[in-house]
């Protein structure tokens, strides 16, 4: 199949543009997380006058950033974790067992996904407010309130990718292992599991990235002491001296841990993420 | 006869537990979606049929039952809060039209370009993921930065190296916000339209390419003849999905602008936010999220209808 000359060049003019207007943002983030201070007071330069990595030694002591980091990492790991124990016990059941309500079941968590997120969050605020104040469970900007709405978040997608993965494996494979005596949760964490590693690691990096950049439950229902990286970087950059380049090099640093996660299982996540619109 | 006496007791036990145990294994996953999704979503249709305003709040569940009157209030058109919320749902619709739009026709043009294997594809291909997995307040705040008037990377190029204008003008406030507003959300989303497209090229056979190509048809005509009416079915789902992330958006504007948006840019979820949680007014913030809902179901369900109808007549 021949390409013309004048569709190879809009070809190529289209993948330029895209790649200048997806590049220059991640430029301007990491070129102005290694600039002193003097260089973002001013007009934008796009070159640094000297490098430096003082913002980066700096950002710590501006803002609490070292409590939002262990708030964010404590939080979505045990959002990570909880979720996919959960999802991996609900996807057995979904993949392997064909029962009353599976479908509307299925769906419903697929619909929950796409309901507007303030919906929810106005009646968890309270409920989580008075189940402080009438039981002492103190849901309300702590830690384990945050891990259990975030638990949620998730779920309905690792359900479903991870569905997919056991769907894939043939049903001899755990049908042996029951023969062998081994029970239904031998056989998922034996056989199953170790089958849809790739799914596994998907899910772990998708719940964790929903919970470590949640923003909207995160502004209304954690206090000073449990403020997240996601809503206190933005403090950071509302002060009324913004270190611009000190704000840059903490969002660099943010990003990394999710980025690379992102990108080594890019293959199983993308599959996942784009399943929904492809097969139906 | 005798034999299944024998053996009765253990199948039935058995058949007993695994018809029990699905549901066993699923009660994590059903409880946890029940706490925080459904029990909420209940409670919060209730609450809308409250007066629940800073002084009924510490005892919600006591508030004084208004039936309807939230929604009467949000209805009568020349009160200022159904002023606030038509303007507010003006805006989004008009945002995620364009929004949608935008992350569309980048991701089509960047899947079709990306079609043809060439050296390099990969790497191109991983570095248009980024925007969308980067975390998103890392990367609407850099876009904040750009945007700053004196210190910002859009207007020195605009300005300074282009001279397209004398004044700095300000792109976080008035009606510009809008215009970086979406800007900024199809920068963050137009990669999930690219990688969303990009596997239902895949699943294009081509051959269809290579007999259009026999019958010399130009790469026009092979986007509009082949390449779109195949992908139906996926950018169906597509515009779908991408519409009701724009609609439901609350990040993009409030990490943009905080809680103060202007009204340029006040997105509906931020505008639900402000006035709930400004004036504690929660059964009208309730009230304004249940309908905000009814909208995004008749939307969804008629969307769904005409195009599903489309296709059984096509």
């Amino acid at each position: 199949m021949a390409e013309s000359g004048w569709a190879r060049w809009i070809r190529r003019a289209v993948i330029t543009a895209l790649a200048v207007f997806t590049l220059v943002p991640l430029y301007v983030m990491v070129s102005s997380s290694v600039k002193p201070l003097r260089d973002v007071q001013g007009p934008f330069t796009a070159v640094p006058s000297t490098i430096t990595l003082q913002p980066f030694v700096d950002m710590w002591r501006t803002v609490p950033l070292a409590r939002y980091f262990v708030n964010s990492a404590v939080i979505a790991l045990g959002a990570m974790v909880c979720s996919m124990v959960i999802a991996i016990l609900a996807a057995y059941a979904v993949s392997r067992f064909r029962f009353r309500g599976r479908g509307t079941f299925l769906t419903s968590a697929l619909a929950t996904q796409m309901f507007p997120g303030i919906l929810f969050l106005l009646p968890l605020f309270l409920i989580f407010v008075n189940l402080d104040r009438g039981f002492g469970l103190e849901l309300f900007g702590s830690r384990v309130g945050m891990v259990i709405t975030y638990l949620t978040f998730a779920l309905p997608f690792s359900i479903w990718l991870l569905a997919g993965y056991f769907d894939a494996i043939p049903r001899e494979l755990d049908e042996a292992a029951l023969v062998d005596g081994t029970g239904p949760l031998g056989a998922l964490f034996r056989v199953l599991l170790p089958a849809a590693l790739p799914g596994v690691a998907a899910v772990a990096v998708y719940s964790f990235m929903t919970a470590w950049t949640e923003v909207l439950f995160a502004s209304v229902l954690t206090t000073s002491e449990t403020r997240t990286l996601a809503v206190g970087l933005r403090a950071y950059a509302t002060q009324s001296n913004v270190y611009w380049n000190q704000v840059m090099a903490a969002s660099l640093v943010v990003s990394v841990p999710v980025l690379l996660g992102f990108l080594l299982l890019q293959r199983a996540l993308v599959q996942g993420l784009t399943a929904g619109a492809v097969k139906s | 006869m005798s034999t299944a006496a024998d053996v009765g007791p253990r199948p039935a036990r058995r058949r007993w537990s695994a018809r029990a145990l699905p549901y066993l294994i699923l009660a994590p996953a059903l409880v946890a979606e029940l706490a925080v999704h459904i029990v909420p979503m209940l409670v919060g249709v209730f609450m809308s049929t409250l007066r629940l305003n800073q002084f009924s709040i510490r005892d919600w569940v006591n508030a004084p039952f208004v039936g309807l009157d939230n929604y009467v209030s949000v209805a009568t058109l020349d009160s200022s809060v159904a002023a606030g919320l038509l303007r507010s749902f003006g805006v989004t619709v008009l945002f995620s039209v364009l929004a949608v739009l935008g992350e569309f026709l980048l991701g089509l043009a960047a899947a079709v370009a990306l079609h043809r294997p060439f050296r390099g594809r990969a790497v191109l291909r991983t570095l248009f993921l980024v925007p969308f997995a980067l975390p998103m307040f890392s990367s609407v705040i850099t876009w904040m930065f750009m945007l700053q008037r004196d210190t910002g990377l859009v207007n020195t190029v605009l300005v300074d190296w282009l001279g397209l204008t004398d004044e700095r003008p300000f792109w976080l406030v008035g009606q510009n916000s809008f215009v970086s507003l979406v800007v900024v959300a199809v920068w963050r989303t137009w990669p999930f339209a690219f990688l969303t497209i990009t596997a239902g090229l895949q699943s294009i056979p081509t051959e269809l390419y290579e007999a259009a190509n026999v019958d010399g048809a130009g790469p026009w005509r092979r986007l509009f003849s082949i390449t779109l009416p195949m992908l139906r079915p996926v950018n169906t789902v597509l515009l779908l999905v991408l519409f009701l992330w724009s609609f439901n958006d609350f990040n993009t504007p409030y990490l943009l602008f905080g809680q103060a948006a202007p009204a340029e840019a006040g997105l509906i979820s931020l505008h639900i936010y402000q006035s709930s949680f400004v004036t504690w007014n929660f059964g009208l913030g309730s009230a304004m999220s249940v309908l905000m809902l009814l909208f995004l179901l008749v939307v969804t369900v008629g969307y769904l209808a005409v195009v599903n109808r489309r296709r059984d007549n096509g």
